[in-house]
C-alpha cells in the first residue's frame, strides 16, 4: 500500500460522533467524491436505523448498526474503521475489528488506553498487517481523497490549508494541534501536502514515524516529508537510521519540539504522556542535533521550521499543481424534518417508487393492486407469481360477515349517524392481538420454531411453556374432513406457484400433530396467510432479519387492515342504505351484578 | 504521566492481596504496617501483635532508595536485630522531627552530588528478618521498547546494583507472549548462580512475579531483595510504579493506593492539585505546572503540542527565568472548564507584582483548533477576565492572544471587545500570524 486513503476508501466510524462525522461528508461533498467516506456508524446503545447528514445542501442517510461485525457485513468495502470509542472499551472494539478483518486500516482517538491494551492491540494489529493511527490523534488525511473526522478542522480551514487537493509533502507529527498548524505553515510555504498522519500522543502508538515515512517514500505523490517529533522516545532514530541505510532517500525536514526540558528535572511532564526523556538520546536537543548530522534538515528553532520548509521545497523547483474544481457547501442548512422514501409528488407526473402512476394505473400496464402494494410498501417491483398472491389475500381477508367485533363495530357506529370514515376506524380499531393478529402470531411464532429447529413436539412444548395457543391453528367449525376452502385456496396457489414453501411444509407437519389431538385444531386461513407470506419473502430473496422486521413493525396485519376495510366500508354503506336507527343493546342480553359499593376507611 | 510510582508499603499490600492467585506454592506472612509518626506505631501494635513479638525493622517509605547507605534503615538498637516497638517509635518521631538530607547518589559509600533536604512523612515498619545472604535474591521486571522484560539474579541487595551487568539475566517477552511462552522461557533461563536445589523454586517464583506484574499493570515492579527460605518468602524492599490509564480496570485489584510525591519534591500547591482534579473529571484535557509562579510571563495554551512549542520559544528568547508555569487546554473543554482554568491562573499570576516592576505578560496562545470550538473556551476565558480584570490591572498585565480554529473569528472578536470593554492591555492575532510569533512581540514591548 503506498497511500492511506484513496477517494474511493469509506469508513466504519465507531459511535456515532455528529460533528466529526459532519465534517467529513463536508469534507467529502467539497472535492467531489462519488461516494460519502463514512459507509457506516456503528452506535451500539441507538435503536435507530440510520443518522441524517447534510451532503452539501442536501442531507443523506447513514445506516446505523449495533455492532461493528453488522456494519462490516452491510458494507464490507469499507476498510477503513474509525475507533471513536472512550479509553475504556477502545481496546475491545479494536480487537474485535481485528477478528472481524477485512480493514486496512484503523484510527483509535481515545487518550489514556491502558498501556498493555494499547500495545497488545498495536502488536496485534501489526501481526495482521493493519496500520493502526493512535491512540490520542487527531488521525491522518490523504488530501483530495479522504479525511479523517476532525483533522484539519472546519471546511474553512481545510481549504485555506490546502488540505482540499494533494500537494507534494509527506507529514508525520505527534501532535495533532500541531499537525493543523504544520497543514498551515506548508501551505503557505509551500503547496500543502500529499499526505498527513498524526501518530498520536500516548506513549505506546501503534504505526510511528518511521512506518507512515516508509510508505510515503514509496507514494509518488509525495516529494519531500516533514517530520514533527518531540522529546520523549527514540522513533526518530530510526528515521535516522533509514535516511543512512537508502530505505528513505526523498528530502527530510525534521524538527522535536520540547528543548525546554532540558532546563526541568523529569518531574515536568511537557505535552503528551510519550513525551518525557528517559535519557540524553530522547532529549529534543539530542535528537534536533542528530538528524543534523543525518543530513535532515533541521531549522535552528521552530519559530525558523517555515522558512527552511520553503528553502527545501523551492529547491525541488516543482510544477504548479493546478487547482481542482471544488463544490462550495452552503453556510446555511435546515436539517428536514420529515423522510418520504416511497413516493414523490415533485415532478410532472407523480411517481409510487420511481414509477409514474399513470405507468401502473390502467389494466393495459398489466399491473394490479398487489403491483402497487409492492411499490408503496415494499419498494420492490415484485414478480407476478408474489403481486397475485398479494391480491389473494387480499380477497380473502375481505369480509367474514356482520358478527365479527370489527364489522359489529362499524355497522353500530354508522347507525348512530357517524360518517364512512368515523365508521371505518371504530371497525379498524378492533384489528389487534385477538382479532386478526393471528397472521402476525402464525409467522412469528411458525418461523421462530423452523429458524431454531424445533420438531412438531418440541414447538408445541414451547407454545404450551409461553402458555399462548398457537396462532393460526384452530378453527370454530372446520376440520380436516371438512376442510377451510379459501385455506385450500391459498395452499394450492402456493404449490403451483411459489418457489418452494418451507415454513407452509414445516406448518403442515405441525397441524398433524394438533390434528392428531383435536380434529379442528387445523392450519386456519390467518395461519396460512402469515406463514405464505414468510415463504414469499424468502422466496424473493429477503434475508431472515428483514423477514422478521416486517413480522415485528405490523407488514402482515396490514395485509389485514388493508383487505378487510373492504369488508367494512360494505357494511358502513349498507347501513346507510339501509337506513337503520339507532342501536340501542337488548337489556335482557346483559347480565346485570352490581354490588353495593363497600366504604373504604 | 500514565507511569505513577508508588510505595513499597502499596506496593506490598497490592502484592499481598493477590499472593494466593500468583504465589500459591509460596506463603508470606504480610507483616508490615506504614505509620507517619510513633504513637501511630504504638497504636497499630494493639491489632498487629507482631510488632509486640517481633524484633523490627524501620525506615522512610517516601519513594526513594538508597535507604540504607543514608543511615535511614533502623535495625538496631545495641545491635542488629534488637529494635524493639518503643526503640522503633522513638526513631521515627526523631527521624521526623525536622528535615533530613538525603543523596540519592553514591560513589562506593560516598554520597556524590547535592542532597535533597526534605521532611520524612511516611515510614513503613516491619519485622527485623535473620536470614543468609545467599538467600537473598532479586527479580524486577518493566517494559523496554515494545517487550516486556525481566531481570533476575541470584544475589540481591547491593551486590546487583554494583555488579549489574555480570549478575543479572534478563529475558524479554513480546506483550502477545502466552502464560506458557513466559514460564517456559522463564525456567529455561534462571541465573546460573541459582543454586541447582533451589532453581525449580525460583523458577516459579518469577513466574507468579512476572505474571502479577503483567496482570495487575504494574509498569514497573522490583524485589531487592527478597528472601526465599523453602517456600517461605520475604519482601524486604520493593520499588513499583502503577500505570495509572489502567485505574479504572483495576479499582479493586489494586485498593486505595496513593501517588505521593517524591520526597524532595515540592508538594503540589492546592491551585495544581484543582486542576488535576478537575481534569480527572473531564474528557478534555486540563494540565498545570507551576514551574517559577513569581515570574512574569505566564501562558494559557491549547493543546499538547502547541503548549510546548510555546514554552520552547520562550526559554529560547526570554530565558526560563522569566516563565512561571507550563500547561495546556485541550480537547474542546467546556466554557465552564475554560473558566475555571483560566481562574486558576489568573489568580496565581496576579497575587504579586513583578519585584523588577515590569508588567506581567500572559500568553493565550494555541495553534488551528480541530474541533476546539474557540469561541466557547474563549468566552470562559472572558468571564474569568471579568472577575479578575482589577487584579490584572494592578499587575500592569499585558495579554497576546493567537489562536485559530472552529469560530475562531467570534472568538478572536469577543476576547478583543471584553478586553476593551474591561481596560485590559491585549493584542489578537489569528492563523494568518506564525503560532509563536506573539512571544517574539510580547518580548518587544
Amino acid at each position: 500500500m503506498e497511500q492511506l486513503y484513496t477517494k474511493d476508501t469509506q469508513a466504519i466510524f465507531w459511535n456515532n460522533n455528529k460533528t466529526a462525522i459532519q465534517r467529513m461528508l463536508d469534507y467529502d461533498y467539497t472535492i467531489q467524491r462519488k461516494t460519502p467516506s463514512v459507509a457506516a456508524i456503528v452506535a451500539p446503545t441507538s435503536g435507530n436505523k440510520f443518522e441524517k447528514f447534510f451532503y452539501g445542501p442536501d442531507e443523506v442517510m447513514i445506516p446505523l448498526f449495533k455492532t461493528t461485525a453488522a456494519a462490516k457485513a452491510a458494507q464490507p468495502q469499507a476498510d477503513v474503521l474509525l475507533n471513536f470509542a472512550s479509553f475504556r472499551t477502545a481496546y475491545d472494539v479494536t480487537m474485535e475489528a481485528l477478528e472481524i478483518g477485512g480493514f486496512s486500516s484503523m484510527m483509535i482517538t481515545a487518550e489514556g488506553i491502558p498501556e498493555r491494551l494499547a500495545r497488545k492491540m498495536n502488536q496485534t494489529a501489526r501481526e495482521k498487517g493493519v496500520i493502526i493511527i493512535g491512540p490520542a490523534t487527531v488521525g491522518a488525511i490523504t488530501p483530495g481523497a479522504f479525511k479523517v473526522a476532525n483533522i484539519g478542522g472546519t471546511i474553512t480551514n481545510i481549504v485555506n490549508s490546502k488540505l482540499h487537493r494533494a500537494g507534494s509533502c509527506g507529514l508525520v507529527t505527534r501532535s495533532g494541534g500541531l499537525f493543523n498548524e504544520l497543514s498551515n505553515i506548508i501551505a503557505i510555504n509551500a503547496d500543502g501536502i500529499a499526505e498527513g498522519v498524526a501518530i498520536g500522543g500516548d506513549r505506546f502508538v501503534g504505526s510511528v514515524f518511521i512506518d507512515n515515512m516508509l510508505r510515503m517514500e514509496k507514494n509518488p505523490a509525495v516529494k519531500y516529508m516533514i517530520l514533527l517529533g518531540e522529546v520523549g522516545g527514540t522513533e526518530e532514530y530510526k528515521v535516522i537510521d533509514a535516511i543512512k541505510s537508502g530505505a528513505i532517500t526523498k528530502p527530510v525536514i525534521a524538527w522535536c519540539i520540547g528543548t525546554i526540558a532540558k532546563y526541568y528535572d523529569s518531574g515536568v511532564q511537557f505535552g503528551h504522556a510519550g513525551a518525557s526523556a528517559n535519557a540524553d538520546s530522547e532529549t529534543a536537543e539530542y535528537k534536533n542535533k542528530a538528524m543534523a548530522e543525518a543530513g535532515i534538515h533541521v531549522p535552528a528553532s521552530f519559530n525558523e521550521l517555515p522558512a527552511m520548509i520553503n528553502k527545501v521545497f523551492t529547491d525541488l523547483k516543482l510544477a504548479d499543481i493546478p487547482e481542482p474544481e471544488m463544490s462550495v457547501c452552503p453556510t446555511v442548512r435546515s436539517s428536514k424534518e420529515f423522510i418520504c422514501t416511497i413516493s414523490d409528488d415533485r415532478g410532472d407526473e407523480a411517481t409510487y417508487a420511481g414509477f409514474p402512476i399513470s405507468s401502473v394505473a390502467t389494466p393495459d400496464t398489466g399491473k394490479g393492486i398487489g403491483d402497487v402494494v409492492s411499490l408503496l410498501w415494499f419498494k420492490k417491483q415484485y414478480p407476478k407469481w408474489a403481486t397475485d398472491f398479494i391480491e389473494t389475500v387480499i380477497k380473502t381477508v375481505a369480509d367474514h360477515g356482520p358478527a365479527v367485533s370489527g364489522a359489529h363495530n362499524a355497522k353500530v357506529t354508522a347507525r348512530a349517524g357517524k360518517s364512512v370514515v368515523e365508521s371505518l376506524v371504530t371497525g379498524l380499531l378492533t384489528i389487534g392481538p385477538r382479532f386478526g393478529g393471528a397472521i402476525d402470531g402464525a409467522a412469528e411464532h411458525f418461523k421462530y420454531a423452523e429458524d431454531n429447529g424445533l420438531d412438531p413436539k418440541a414447538f408445541l412444548n414451547h407454545m404450551k411453556k409461553l402458555g399462548i395457543p398457537i396462532p393460526g391453528i384452530g378453527h370454530r367449525i372446520k376440520s380436516l374432513k371438512n376442510p377451510d376452502l379459501r385455506v385450500t385456496g391459498l395452499m394450492n396457489y402456493a404449490a403451483e406457484n411459489f418457489p418452494s414453501t418451507p415454513l407452509l411444509d414445516y406448518a403442515r407437519t405441525v397441524e398433524a400433530l394438533t390434528t392428531s389431538k383435536k380434529e379442528n385444531l387445523i392450519l386456519n386461513v390467518d395461519g396460512t396467510i402469515g406463514i405464505l407470506m414468510v415463504d414469499m419473502w424468502r422466496a424473493l430473496g429477503y434475508s431472515e432479519e428483514e423477514i422478521n422486521e416486517f413480522i415485528a413493525s405490523g407488514t402482515l396485519n396490514s395485509f389485514f387492515i388493508l383487505g378487510r376495510t373492504i369488508g367494512f366500508i360494505g357494511h358502513v354503506l349498507d347501513e346507510k342504505r339501509l337506513a337503520m336507527p339507532m342501536y340501542r343493546h337488548p337489556m335482557t342480553d346483559i347480565l346485570y351484578d352490581v354490588q353495593v359499593a363497600e366504604e373504604i376507611k | 504521566m500514565a507511569q505513577k510510582a508508588i510505595r513499597e508499603y502499596d506496593a506490598k499490600s497490592i502484592l499481598a492481596k493477590h499472593w494466593d492467585k500468583y504465589f500459591p506454592d509460596f506463603t508470606y506472612a504480610y507483616e508490615t504496617v506504614m505509620v507517619q509518626n510513633g504513637s501511630e506505631l504504638k497504636e497499630a501494635a494493639k491489632t498487629a501483635s507482631w510488632l509486640n513479638e517481633k524484633t523490627l525493622v524501620a525506615k522512610p517509605d517516601m519513594l526513594f532508595g538508597k535507604r540504607g547507605k543514608n543511615g535511614l534503615v533502623l535495625f538496631k538498637d545495641a545491635k542488629p536485630g534488637d529494635v524493639s516497638l518503643a526503640k522503633a517509635a522513638s526513631w521515627i518521631d526523631e527521624k521526623s522531627s525536622s528535615d533530613q538530607s538525603v543523596y540519592f547518589s553514591f560513589d562506593g559509600d560516598t554520597p556524590t552530588g547535592e542532597p535533597s533536604v526534605d521532611r520524612l512523612t511516611h515510614f513503613v515498619v516491619e519485622p527485623f528478618t535473620p536470614h543468609d545472604q545467599s538467600e537473598e535474591y532479586y527479580v524486577s521486571a518493566t517494559c523496554v521498547g515494545d517487550d516486556d522484560v525481566i531481570y533476575m539474579s541470584a544475589e540481591g541487595g547491593m551486590e546487583v546494583e554494583e555488579g549489574w551487568d555480570e549478575k543479572v539475566t534478563e529475558v524479554a517477552f513480546p506483550i502477545t507472549a502466552t502464560e506458557e511462552e513466559i514460564a517456559e522461557k522463564i525456567r529455561a533461563n534462571v541465573p546460573a548462580d541459582v543454586a541447582d536445589k533451589d532453581k525449580a523454586q525460583f523458577a516459579e517464583f518469577c513466574i507468579g512475579f512476572f505474571r502479577a506484574y503483567r496482570e495487575l499493570n504494574f509498569a514497573y515492579l522490583e524485589i531487592n531483595p527478597f528472601v526465599m527460605q523453602g517456600n517461605k518468602i520475604e519482601l524486604l524492599d520493593m520499588v513499583a510504579k502503577l500505570d495509572d490509564t489502567a485505574g479504572f480496570m483495576m479499582v479493586d485489584e489494586w485498593g486505595a493506593v496513593e501517588y505521593p510525591t517524591a520526597f524532595g519534591m515540592e508538594a503540589k500547591s492546592p491551585e495544581v492539585e484543582a486542576i488535576e482534579e478537575a481534569d480527572a473529571k473531564t474528557g478534555a484535557s486540563l494540565k498545570l505546572t507551576l514551574l517559577k509562579p513569581e515570574a512574569r510571563i505566564w501562558t494559557m495554551v491549547a493543546g499538547g503540542g502547541a503548549s510546548v512549542v510555546y514554552a520552547d520559544t520562550i526559554a529560547d528568547m526570554a530565558g526560563i527565568d522569566d516563565l512561571a508555569n507550563y500547561g495546556e487546554y485541550s480537547g474542546g473543554p467546556t466554557t465552564g472548564e475554560t473558566k475555571f482554568y483560566a481562574e486558576t491562573l489568573l489568580d496565581l499570576m496576579t497575587r504579586e507584582p513583578d519585584p523588577q516592576g515590569r508588567g506581567k505578560v500572559m500568553i493565550i496562545g494555541g495553534a488551528i483548533a480541530n474541533f476546539t470550538d474557540v469561541a466557547k473556551t474563549f468566552t470562559g476565558i472572558i468571564q474569568a477576565f471579568e472577575e479578575y480584570a482589577e487584579k490584572m490591572k494592578a499587575v500592569d498585565l499585558k495579554i497576546y492572544v493567537r489562536r485559530g480554529g472552529p469560530n475562531y473569528e467570534k472568538g478572536l472578536r469577543d476576547i478583543k471587545e471584553a478586553a476593551d470593554r474591561l481596560g485590559l492591555y491585549i493584542e489578537v492575532y489569528g492563523p494568518e500570524t506564525h503560532v509563536t510569533d506573539i512571544v517574539r512581540m510580547a518580548l518587544e514591548k
